[in-house]
This record gives structure tokens, sequence and C-alpha cells, in this order.
């Protein structure tokens, strides 16, 4: 050890002005590789999953151009279980009483200090990888090219349930009544495609859980809270890899 | 094969008289078997029928998320067996193997029989069949599995039967090339069964590679199983002894089955340890359904002792010999076999899609118990293989073969 610094201290400082261009460019690589792990240590984790879950990521944006890109923000926390959606979204949509198109889960969270449950409004994914669309043998079911919302043709529907097995999020039930499978359209066909901004169910939640909006737009509710990287957002069951477009927080 | 080139030179009238001649032929039991299996085919239907109309939310035990239910298993069970039954006998009459001849034609007519039972149950599964026989045409998807199975299997049904008409009338080159063409659509077919669940990321039970591996190399297994029950039932209609090629024929079949049914042990066992020591989430949770929850009977009595051990046992202790022995060996495992696929289908299915998140009502296995309907349906499916296999081994004369 000592040698060596014997060595280093009698080097001459040969100054940087004969560096070539490549050797430069190495070495602030890897400085900036080094700063950015350490630097960005601690966000790493957040911004990976952001990308993970991010619905638009740019590979997706690119395969899927949605102009709008319709997304659904979930405010847990402010969800009491009071099931105005579910009836907004039942009478609008004529949903009978043995489907439904949303509900909402309850968790038990026994060891919790300040709340001893939690609410999970839940309805279709609108996935990117849609796994329902993938499997249906007559196109009944498939990803609308202009909004990436997950529609239903019922007229094609053969009543095979592949979808329904297929689909992560248990968001399908076969409506007697149309001989079809059934499913959340976002409102697309009784609200959207009339000119109203909200689906149903957003617009008749009474405390802001669920927060509609376009992915696509940069300025959008959604878009910001979705791309705060300090904000804490998820998806569920992430390991079915279906890229879905409702997104979930607290706060 | 002789009697077959007479019938082919026939007038109608000749060709019904001798139909008619052959079917008189059979004993007390024989039409006392010949009714019970219609009687089950035509309460079959009704059963089908009524819950198409009147609805399978009301007939069917299944719900929204166990979708399926015994009818899709033993749909599975009826056109895997079929593959199975199509590629045993390809080794002799396509591959030219001559010790698997003399099963050629019963196992062409019978891998199209049994195919015939998996679409009538499925018929009665389908909510609405009228719009899958037109959609599937002019809309098809074909990133759906479902459908190139559904189509593939359509396609090895006319081939089979085009196989088969070539088979009686001596057409052997004609046969060959439709027999050919079946084994691969067969095998595609019954690849895509598996990829219906094994490609869904959603369901851990399923996904991965193991299905299809499973699926085909159980294919064999049962098809080896079934020629040997059926070709044992068929000496017992038809009277007489045994010619010594399809004895020949048939240990050459339990030798296939004993072989298959060590591949699928150590699939099971290596599922099973891997699952085990592993604890992946919610296969662990099948598995453990099937090893000590409420599918431990279906799973160590139906999977395990009826398909795998006892066969297995019976098959060796045979020495491919003793006819009777081979005779419950086969059918334990062909009515072992639809507890597997039994397993498969619902096992997957009682794990709720949110039972990771700890939500209420999700936690716990999901139930399903197939209803009246649904079982009439299946028994359905068996009366239509039997009347069919009953009615073929007179109008075909035993399905005897010469050599070509």
């Amino acid at each position: 050890m000592n040698k060596m610094k014997l060595k280093l201290d009698k080097l001459i400082n040969e100054g940087v002005e004969n560096l070539s261009v490549e050797e430069r460019r190495g070495f602030l690589k890897m400085g900036l590789v080094v700063t950015g792990v350490f630097a960005g240590g601690s966000l790493l984790s957040v911004t990976s999953n952001v990308d993970k879950a991010f619905a638009s990521a740019n590979q997706f944006a690119e395969k899927y151009p949605y102009k709008p890109h319709y997304s659904m923000i979930m405010h847990i926390d402010r969800c009491i279980d009071c099931e105005l959606c579910k009836a907004a979204c039942a009478e609008t949509n004529k949903v009978p009483n043995y489907g439904f198109r949303t509900q909402i889960l309850e968790r038990p969270i026994p060891d919790g200090i300040d709340q001893k449950r939690e609410f999970l409004p839940v309805l279709c994914n609108h996935c990117n990888v849609a796994q329902c669309t993938r499997v249906c043998p007559t196109k009944a079911t498939y990803k609308n090219q202009q909004n990436g919302i997950v529609m239903m043709d019922t007229s094609k529907c053969i009543g095979c349930l592949s979808c329904q097995l297929a689909c992560p999020y248990n968001a399908r039930y076969f409506n007697e009544e149309k001989w079809a499978v059934d499913k959340c359209n976002f409102c697309f066909d009784t609200r959207l495609s009339k000119g109203e901004k909200l689906t149903a169910c957003s617009d008749a939640c009474p405390a802001g859980v669920r927060v509609f909006g376009d992915l696509s737009n940069q300025r959008d509710r959604v878009y910001k809270e979705v791309h705060t990287v300090s904000r804490t957002v998820w998806v569920l069951r992430p390991e079915a890899g279906t890229k879905p477009n409702v997104f979930y927080t607290r706060g | 094969m002789a009697s077959s080139s007479r019938i082919s030179g026939m007038t109608l009238n000749a060709l019904e008289s001798a139909l008619v001649g052959r079917l008189k032929t059979g004993s007390n039991a024989y039409y006392l078997s010949l009714s019970i299996c219609a009687m089950l085919l035509f309460a079959g239907s009704v059963a089908g029928l009524q819950a198409t109309i009147g609805g399978h939310h009301v007939f069917y035990g299944v719900t929204r998320q166990v979708s399926w239910g015994v009818l899709i298993s033993t749909y599975i069970f009826f056109v895997v067996t079929s593959t199975g039954l199509c590629l045993v006998s390809s080794i002799g009459h396509i591959f030219g193997s001559k010790t698997f001849l003399p099963i050629a034609k019963r196992a062409c007519f019978l891998s199209i029989c049994t195919l015939l039972a998996g679409f009538f149950v499925i018929a009665a599964e389908i909510k609405v069949p009228i719009r899958m026989m037109v959609y599937n045409i002019i809309s098809p998807n074909l990133t759906s599995n479902i459908w190139w199975m559904g189509t593939l299997y359509g396609v090895a049904l006319g081939l089979m039967i085009v196989e088969f008409i070539c088979l009686q009338i001596n057409a052997h080159k004609v046969a060959i090339v439709a027999g050919f063409i079946t084994v691969i659509a067969e095998i595609a077919a019954n690849s895509n069964l598996a990829g219906v669940f094994g490609l869904l990321n959603g369901r851990e039970f399923w996904h991965g590679p193991y299905l299809p591996i499973f699926f085909i190399t159980s294919a064999v297994m049962v098809g080896s199983a079934a020629l040997i029950f059926f070709c044992i039932l068929a000496q017992k209609i038809n009277g007489g002894e045994m010619a010594p090629e399809m004895k020949t024929c048939l240990s050459a079949c339990r030798k296939v089955a004993i072989l298959m049914i060590c591949v699928i042990l150590f699939f099971t066992i290596w599922r099973t340890v891997s699952t085990l020591a592993g604890m992946p989430n919610g296969q662990y949770v099948g598995v453990m359904a099937m090893l000590t929850g409420d599918y431990a009977l279906s799973f160590w009595g139906g999977e395990i002792l009826m398909t795998l051990i006892a066969p297995l046992v019976l098959f060796i202790l045979s020495g491919g010999k003793r006819m009777r022995m081979m005779l419950v060996a086969s059918a334990l495992m062909v009515f072992g076999a639809f507890f597997m696929r039994y397993n498969m289908v619902i096992v997957g299915q009682v794990i709720p899609v949110y039972h990771d998140l700890g939500v209420t009502g999700s936690t716990e296995l999901l139930k399903y118990f197939p209803t009246l309907n649904e079982i009439v349906v299946v028994l359905g499916g068996f009366g239509l293989v039997g009347f069919l296999f009953l009615q073929g081994e007179k109008i075909f004369n035993g399905h005897k073969v010469e050599e070509h």
C-alpha cells in the first residue's frame, strides 16, 4: 500500500487537454451512472413501480395511441362503502341485481392503528394487455382503438365465458337478458358518447374516491397524480401482467 | 375386411338388410346396454336443452367466479381421450407398426365417438350455441386458443370421418393421408385446449407450460387404456376367441399405458413438490386443496389411486395376458381420468382472483358442486359414446382389420 502511495505521489499530472473524446465520454458516463444510482436510489423503488404500473409507458403509447386514454385513479382512503357508485352504475347501465359492473371490496386490517379496515372499489381495469380480448373466440370483446376502453359487441358473444375466466379482476358476468357477457365500459354508451365527462360511478361518489380522466392529457388530474413520483400509486394484481388502467392511491 | 368389400358392392336395399341382420345378432345384455345408453343420451339432451332455454344460472351450479363447471371438464375428458385414441391408433396404420394394426379401425371410430360426445357436452355448456356457429366463422379471433381448439377439433372430426370411410372401402392411401393430417390437427387442438388454461397469467394454478405437456401425455395414457377397455368389451359383445394379433396389440397398448402412467406420476410428484417447496401464490392454495382440502378425495381417490396407481399395478400384474385384469385396470383409468380433468378445471377456479389481497370473501376457497342437470348431461355424453360404440361393433362387424 505504501509503495503504491509513493508511486502515485511521484506521478506527474498529465492534465486533461491530452485526453481523447472517447475517454472523456466514458468517464462522464461512468460518473453519471454512479451519481444516478446514489442520488436516485431513494426514488428508484417508486419510479420503477410507476414504470411498471404506468399504463401509457412509451412502448404502450406507441402500440395503442389512445386519445383520450381513459383511466381512473381510486383514492381508497376516502371510500366509506356508501355504495352510491354501485347504485348509479346499476341504474345508468341497467345492471340486473344478480350481477355487477363495479363492486367495493372490504379488507380487514386487524393490526391497523388508525383504522381496522379499508375499502377497495373495483371495476374493469381496461387493461392495455387485456386477456379477455385475447381469449374471446369471436372478437365479441375488444379494445376500442380510439379510447382504449374494453368494449362488448353483445351480438357476437357465444357465452363461452372464457373472458370471465381470463379476467384477473372478476369484472365480468353473464347478463341473462342480453344473452351476453356484460362489463364496465366506463359508461361509454350511456354517458361519454353523449357528451358527459364522467362515468356514473365517478359522478355519484360523494367523497371523490373515483377520479376519472384522460391519461394522455398532461393537464388532466389522473395524469398528474399517476405521474407524481412522490405519490404512491399502485395497481391491483400487477403479476397478471395486463397493464391495467385503473390506479390506486391514498391521500 | 372381406365382408366390408362385399358391402361396398351391394345395393342400398341389400346393405340395409345386411346391417339389420347384423344388429339382430346381439345378446339380451347387448340390447339392455344399448337401451340404457340411449336413455342416458335422451335424458342428457333434455337436461342440456332445458338449461339452455331456461338459463344456465338456474339449472347449473356455475357462478360468476366458477364459471366453468363439470361440463367443461367432461368436454376435456372426452376430447383428450379422442386425441389419445387417434395418436395410439396412428402408431399402427399411419406410422407402420404392425403390432398396432388390429386396433386401427376401432380406434378411429372411437376417436370420432368421443369427439362427438365432447361436442355434445360443450353444446350444453355454451350459452348461445347458435351465435357460435355463425361468429366462429365470420368473426374469428386468431389469438384465441378456444377458437383454434374448436376449429382444429372440427377439422379433425371431418378428417377422421373421411379416414374411417376410406378404411372401410379399402382406400388406404387416402386414409393414411387423412389420418396423418388428423394426427397433426388433434395434437394442435389438444395443445390449444391446454393453452386455454396455461396462458392465463391471472390464474396461477394453471399458468405455465405444464398443462400442454401434461395434456398430451395424459391423452396417450388414457387413449391406450380406452383402447384396451373397448377392445376387451368388444370381444365380449362379438363373442369367440380373441385373435392372437389382437392380444399382442393390447399387450403393446398396455406397455404404452404403463410408460405414460410413470411419466404422469413423475409430473404430478414434481408439480406437487415444487409447489410445496416454493409456495407460489395461488398454485400453493390449489395444490393444498387437493392434498388435504375439499378436493382430497377426488385427488387421492380419483386422480392418484384410480387413474395412476391401481392401473399401474394391475397392468404390470396382468403381464399383458390376463384380460379381465386389464379390463379392470383400463376401466379404472378411464373413469379415474374423469376426476383428473375435474380437479384441473375446478380447483383452478375456486381460488378467488383477489385471494392474495386478503379481502373479505376472498380468503376462503369458493364452492362448486354439479347440479342434477349437469350430472345428467355428463351421463348423456357417456351414453352417446356407449350407444355409438355398441352400434358400431355390430354395424362394422367388429371392426375387423386386414393387413395393408
